[in-house]
């Protein structure tokens, strides 16, 4: 008999919980050690989402929010794989996105920057992923946006993620960033992550996945924590 | 192959996440129903405020809940950012003791500041007995303990989160 244990989040490849270059880290980083929890069923299982939960547009995002027309900027599309550790792909898996429009303004309404919204574009999306592991969106290239964090500070282009995978200790909220990006080398939130880690963030120009006279193809793959099998422990 | 690394949920999550609480024009997958209240004669009510290391009620949070006691799975998800006061509230029922453990929520907090969500649980004030003899408590320092137990008043039970300070939140490497 053996039971399955899931691996703790690599901290070679994570950001630590304090990086004060990101200041809003200073006054919301736990301070006090965590503490080890032995998994059990909760965080052996977690919410499972159908197709049924998708709508039939809701992994277009240049289509599932128009009003009166297209949404401005340059169309792509951002697909990939989502896999754990071990090397297996994680079938049947939600994942949402959400952006900024092709001016670097978020529909959001904390958001002040003076870029204009675009009527047709909301910036939200989600889908599930194939029986493979595989998923694919459709969206325009979110702009870049300044933010309050330091003098002429500027996020470079990015979408944020949010994936579940297998259970409660899978779950992962990230942002995919773009190849050469000048931005990065300024950026506080993507510099946090330990140098070992942050490739692993940048997505890849994919030529095969870019659709003739429509849209460049960007490959961005996820890889969710593994686990080990261990001996049953016996009381 | 090496996971791929954590990053904020920063500010504007609301629009992709919880459309529908904070008014976009979007279908919200999940809510803070967990069960429908009128449905359920166990219907909990969970309300509850976020604090920062200065005191100061964080009104940009996101929570997850997810309970499993092998007969109800569910799931839910607020922001804290619609509520007047900022609380985060779900509508759930108590789970059941698992192999005598206490019964629990599982937690999941993710803010702008943070870079790696947390997770903590939320345990009941008025399972005493149950909670005394809870192996995961007791991996808890005693003085800590009490972070992880929601207190309440008739079926409404009220857990705040304390992400740094004297009453820190005990969060859980899982
Ligand atoms: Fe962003």
């Amino acid at each position: 008999m053996s039971q399955i244990i899931y691996n703790s989040f690599d901290r070679e490849v994570h950001p630590a919980y304090l990086t004060p270059e990101y200041k809003s880290t200073i006054y919301r980083a736990p301070q006090k050690p965590l503490v080890l929890l032995k998994q059990s069923l909760s965080e052996l299982t977690g919410p499972v989402f159908g197709d049924f939960n998708v709508g039939p547009l809701d992994h277009d995002l240049t289509k599932n929010t128009v009003k009166n027309g297209e949404p401005i900027g340059e169309r792509i599309i951002v697909h990939g794989k989502v896999m754990n550790e071990n090397g297996y792909p994680v079938p049947n898996t939600l994942i949402e996105i959400w952006q900024a429009n092709s001016a670097g303004r978020y529909v959001h309404k904390v958001d002040q920057h003076e870029a204009p919204l675009d009527p047709n574009f909301l910036g939200a999306g989600r889908c599930m992923t194939d029986s493979d592991g595989n998923y694919k969106f459709y969206t325009i290239k979110p702009g870049a946006y300044p933010w309050g964090n330091h003098y002429n500070a500027w996020r470079p282009n990015h979408i944020h993620f949010s994936l579940f995978g297998a259970n409660i200790t899978n779950r992962l909220v990230t942002q995919m960033y773009f190849p050469g990006d000048p931005l990065l080398d300024y950026d506080p939130v993507f510099l946090s992550v330990p140098p070992k880690g942050r490739e692993l963030l940048i997505c890849k120009f994919d030529l095969g996945a870019t659709e003739p006279s429509f849209a460049l193809g960007y490959r961005f793959d996820f890889v969710l924590r593994g686990y080990k099998q261990t001996p049953f422990e016996t009381l | 192959m090496r996971q791929t690394p954590s990053q904020t949920v920063g500010p504007y999550f609301a629009y992709g996440l919880t459309p529908e609480q904070y008014l976009y024009d979007f279908k919200s997958l999940v809510g803070n129903e967990m069960v429908s209240p009128l449905d359920h004669d166990r219907a909990i009510t969970i309300v509850g405020k976020v604090f920062d290391g200065q005191g100061v009620v964080i009104s940009d949070a996101m929570i997850e809940i997810w309970q499993n006691d092998g007969q109800n799975q569910l799931f839910g998800r607020f922001g804290t950012g619609t509520d007047a006061e900022s609380r985060f509230i779900f509508h759930t029922i108590k789970p059941a003791s698992v192999n005598g453990q206490a019964p629990y929520l599982s937690v999941i907090i993710f803010m702008r500041g943070q870079q790696i969500h947390s997770y903590t649980r939320i345990y009941f004030s008025d399972e005493t007995d149950l909670n005394t003899k809870d192996a995961v408590l007791s991996l808890v320092p005693e003085d800590r303990r009490d972070t992880l137990i929601a207190k309440n008043k008739g079926n409404i039970y009220e857990f705040n989160i304390y992400m740094q300070g004297e009453n820190e939140t005990v969060f859980f490497d899982i």
